[in-house]
């Protein structure tokens, strides 16, 4: 079964992805977080530098949840996702 | 610091200021009065600025660090009106690496004879170049893969490798330095290289004097006679004649032999400028006293500038937070991590003070460039 997640995409890294505050993603059975971000990665491969390092890894200070839960307490990026499910990305307390 | 080994025509001078928090770009007519743009890139961290002036074009390259969104490299042909980042990233790490790249500690634009070549140094240790202008970088797999990989360490800014330096006579001759490591020469262009640390000392580890593994803060190379080195370490003021073969000791008319810059005449043999800090274990500038040493002698003996510098001073001066330009005479410039810039028109003898409180200072270039 085919539909659509939502991406929320926080402020800092809008321009990076046509100034959209979030995106409506086609999601395929069995989709992993990752290859959701890969999706989005294709069309907007800067974005995919801010959220995740050449290796493929989460960057340390940004965390990704899945309906309120946050994917690193899951599956990290091979989180499994479903048609309906809202992904939020947010830069977690860091810096100084 | 510009690619320029000649006195230049350009009119006005550049000087770039990266922070912990953003870039300051800033230019004068008359060497005193300065204009600043800025903050580029806010609260991104800009441990590395690149000023290539060759082929008749100024582009300003920086590498960037968000604590978020990691770091990355941009470059701007139009003194930074505008910037430009590869898609893909200029400098990535190749997958079969397993490594990211954490931060770009150098851009080192290469000889005016080598027109597009850049070279980039960075955390984790490693090497990079650039032949399309600094736009796209290739990693040096010969230091990639280098046996001592396993031991060397991190300084307490990172594991990097801080400064390249290609040399102008020989394309094939380069200087690394990284911390902790050491100098590492390579003469193959890059296929291989070799540690070339002898007499140079190292503190923290149990053998005085060790092959590699010493922590380097800074190298800088003669402009005449390009297998002549120096080098301030932690701990220690070196002078090597013979490409890096070995290293004399030229600290004995310092107050201290600690600190993190070097920085040699863009065209006078001998001449050296260092900003000595206490120790590692203080560091502050002596006794609170700032102050830049210039040597005329190849390190026989120092003179201490501090015309203009506002005392007491309590911060220190990194190790890349210093430069100079190619102007006669040259003009000297340095940041320090309490936000003060200071500028001199004339190799140190008189200091002004040109930017204040901002955030760190990590990373000083500047250069001669023609009108915008």
């Amino acid at each position: 079964m085919t539909g659509e997640v939502t991406l929320l995409v926080p402020r800092l890294l809008q321009p990076l992805v046509g100034n959209s505050a979030e995106l409506a993603l086609d999601v395929g059975d069995g989709a992993t977080v990752a290859q959701l971000l890969d999706a989005v990665v294709a069309e907007f491969p800067v974005f995919g530098r801010r959220v995740r390092d050449e290796t493929g890894a989460l960057r340390r200070y940004v965390n990704i949840y899945l309906d309120g839960e946050d994917v690193r307490r899951l599956d990290g990026l091979k989180t499994r996702i479903a048609a309906g499910q809202e992904l939020m990305i947010i830069q977690s307390v860091a810096g100084g | 610091m510009s690619n320029g080994a000649e006195s230049d025509n350009g009119a006005l001078t550049l000087l770039a200021v990266g922070t912990k928090k953003g870039l300051w770009l800033g230019t004068s007519e008359d060497r005193e009065n300065y204009t600043f743009t800025g903050p580029h890139f806010l609260m991104q961290e800009i441990p590395s600025i690149g000023i290539d002036t060759r082929g008749g074009r100024t582009r300003i390259m920086v590498g960037l660090r968000s604590e978020h969104w990691g770091p990355t490299v941009a470059h701007s042909d139009d003194f930074g009106a505008t910037w430009q980042e590869p898609e893909l990233g200029a400098i990535t790490f190749p997958a079969d690496t397993g490594a990211a790249l954490e931060r770009v500690w150098q851009i080192q634009p290469d000889s005016a004879e080598r027109p597009n070549v850049v070279w980039a140094g960075c955390e984790p240790i490693s090497v990079w170049k650039s032949t399309d202008g600094g736009e796209h970088f290739e990693l040096n797999r010969g230091l990639w893969d280098h046996p001592h990989r396993s031991e060397w360490g991190a300084g307490f800014g990172g594991a990097a490798a801080h400064t390249v330096l290609p040399s102008p006579a020989d394309p094939d001759t380069i200087h690394v330095a990284m911390s902790t490591g050491g100098v590492y020469r390579s003469t193959d262009a890059g296929g291989s290289w070799m540690p070339r640390n002898k007499g140079i000392g190292a503190s923290f580890m149990p053998e005085e004097t060790p092959e590699f593994g010493q922590c380097v803060h800074k190298i800088a190379r003669d402009p005449n006679h390009p297998e002549v080195l120096f080098a301030q370490n932690h701990g220690g003021v070196y002078r090597s004649a013979n490409n890096g073969d070995s290293w004399d000791y030229i600290a004995a008319g310092l107050p201290a032999d600690f600190g993190f810059t070097i920085l040699t005449h863009p065209r006078r043999s001998d001449t050296a400028w260092v900003i000595p800090i206490a120790a590692d274990y203080q560091r502050i500038p002596p006794d609170g006293q700032l102050g830049v040493h210039r040597t005329d002698d190849a390190g026989v003996s120092w003179t201490c500038l501090t015309d203009g510098l506002v005392q007491p001073e309590y911060n220190v001066v990194l190790r890349d937070a210093a430069a100079v330009d190619t102007f006669e005479p040259v003009g000297l410039f340095f940041g320090t991590r309490g936000g003060t810039v200071y500028a001199s028109a004339d190799e140190g003898g008189h200091f002004v003070p040109v930017l204040n409180q901002l955030p760190d200072v990590l990373c000083v270039r500047a250069a001669a460039v023609g009108l915008a």
